[in-house]
């Protein structure tokens, strides 16, 4: 029994809408990663997260429950939860996202900033007004909700005084650059990867690889956002080796993320193709630069001796 | 029996970036897709073409599938918009079907 798209798509939109984020977090879980960094309120240049670091540990538990569902009668309560959840934040009650699970995203969250912060970039940060920019929603096609939602992120950072951002994630940096423009008129921001900020200045890894990587390329940063020789000479400058691959760069495959709220199975599926891809010349250290990519490929990699790390763990 | 619709492609966007005339049919999308939709994306656009809207709403849950990787656009001859019509066909889909 497949599981009704129609009621999650409408669970997560109607999230968007009314709560401003697919799966709303507690003002601590979106900036508990920047406690005792001082990091500027503000400022013209922010460093903007897009929370997808901080949803991860949500979106990892919320898989589980909806994958499950996917194949149980149960599914049909899902348009009952989406009933109720206009009224009362439902999502809340089936995310328990685990502590540890919590502690690692945040940890890569401040690794970046960290990095950034050693390297002489300067850069504010809107802690708890910060806004997810309903990517997923996009993804999904409910225009009329992302839209006003795009205006409403726009308007925060307008009200800011915020010209230019660093982003983290591929997703939040396409929303920001590409699709956004496309909705709002005079839109004017610009908008950096802290992958392309860094490749940039002289920075200095501290957890330098003692073995072989490869590199799993992001679709949206290799196809979309032109991100894919930033991450290799980061990396390379400090002297690690990395392993060439022939599915990557532009033509890298997918991790199966974008599918694991509406087909769980099928996206596991596509994340252990991946991984056997990533494997072929037997390295055991894959890098990531998408807090998607990493949580789906180290979900396609357990029990194995792959490492799936993201590229900020070397910082 | 299906109806064909000439005027079906205007009711499903009007989009600047909505190109499924482009398709030549060649199947070089379908030969790349990592989640091995056949559906999607080259019939998508003859659907949209001819206007077999029934067809269109028979495949709903395969537009859904798709990853909007991009590896087909990266590699499309006639430069077809793939992953934006795809989500067109999503925007579709939740406004005609799912009333999103």
């Amino acid at each position: 029994m497949s599981l009704p798209i129609n009621h999650i798509i409408g669970l997560l939109s109607d999230n968007l809408k009314l709560r401003k984020s697919v799966l709303p977090l507690s003002k601590n879980s979106i900036t508990g990663w920047a406690k005792g960094l001082n990091i500027p309120k503000n400022g013209n240049t922010v460093l903007y997260t897009g929370h997808m670091y901080q949803l991860m540990p949500s979106i990892a538990f919320l898989g589980k429950i909806i994958g499950m569902l996917e194949n149980s009668a149960l599914n049909k309560t899902l348009g009952l939860g989406r009933f109720f959840n206009k009224i009362i934040n439902v999502s809340m009650f089936i995310t328990w996202p685990s502590r540890k699970m919590r502690n690692l995203y945040d940890k890569r969250l401040r690794n970046i900033a960290e990095m950034l912060t050693r390297s002489g970039v300067e850069y504010g940060y809107l802690y708890g007004k910060e806004m997810y920019t309903g990517a997923l929603i996009y993804d999904m096609g409910v225009d009329d909700v992302f839209i006003k939602h795009a205006h409403r992120v726009y308007q925060l950072l307008k009200d800011n005084g915020v010209t230019s951002v660093i982003t983290v994630d591929p997703h939040t940096t396409e929303m920001l650059r590409d699709i956004y423009p496309k909705f709002i008129k005079d839109y004017k921001l610009e908008v950096k990867s802290y992958l392309e900020v860094l490749n940039e200045v002289d920075i200095k890894l501290n957890n330098i690889p003692d073995k072989d990587v490869v590199m799993h390329d992001s679709c949206i940063y290799a196809r979309g956002l032109d991100v894919l020789n930033q991450p290799v000479k980061i990396l390379e400058k400090a002297g690690v080796n990395i392993l060439d691959l022939n599915d990557s760069k532009k033509l890298t495959q997918c991790c199966g993320g974008p599918i694991e709220s509406l087909f769980p199975a099928k996206s596991v599926e596509i994340a252990k193709k991946r991984v056997d891809q990533l494997n072929k010349n037997g390295c055991k250290e894959i890098v990531s630069m998408c807090p998607i990519c990493l949580f789906n490929l180290q979900h396609a990699a357990e029990n194995t001796e792959i490492q799936v790390k993201d590229i900020s763990e070397y910082f | 029996m299906s109806k064909l619709n000439p005027d079906f492609i205007l009711e499903f966007s009007t989009d600047e970036e909505f190109n499924p005339n482009a398709c030549i049919n060649c199947g070089t999308c379908s030969g790349l897709c990592p989640i091995g939709l056949d559906a999607l994306p080259r019939k998508l656009s003859r659907y949209i073409v001819l206007g077999l809207e029934d067809k269109i709403l028979e495949e709903k849950e395969s537009y859904f599938q798709c990853l909007l990787c991009k590896l087909c656009v990266e590699n499309c001859p006639t430069q077809v918009n793939i992953s934006s019509n795809v989500r067109t066909a999503r925007n579709y889909i939740n406004r005609k079907i799912y009333k999103i």
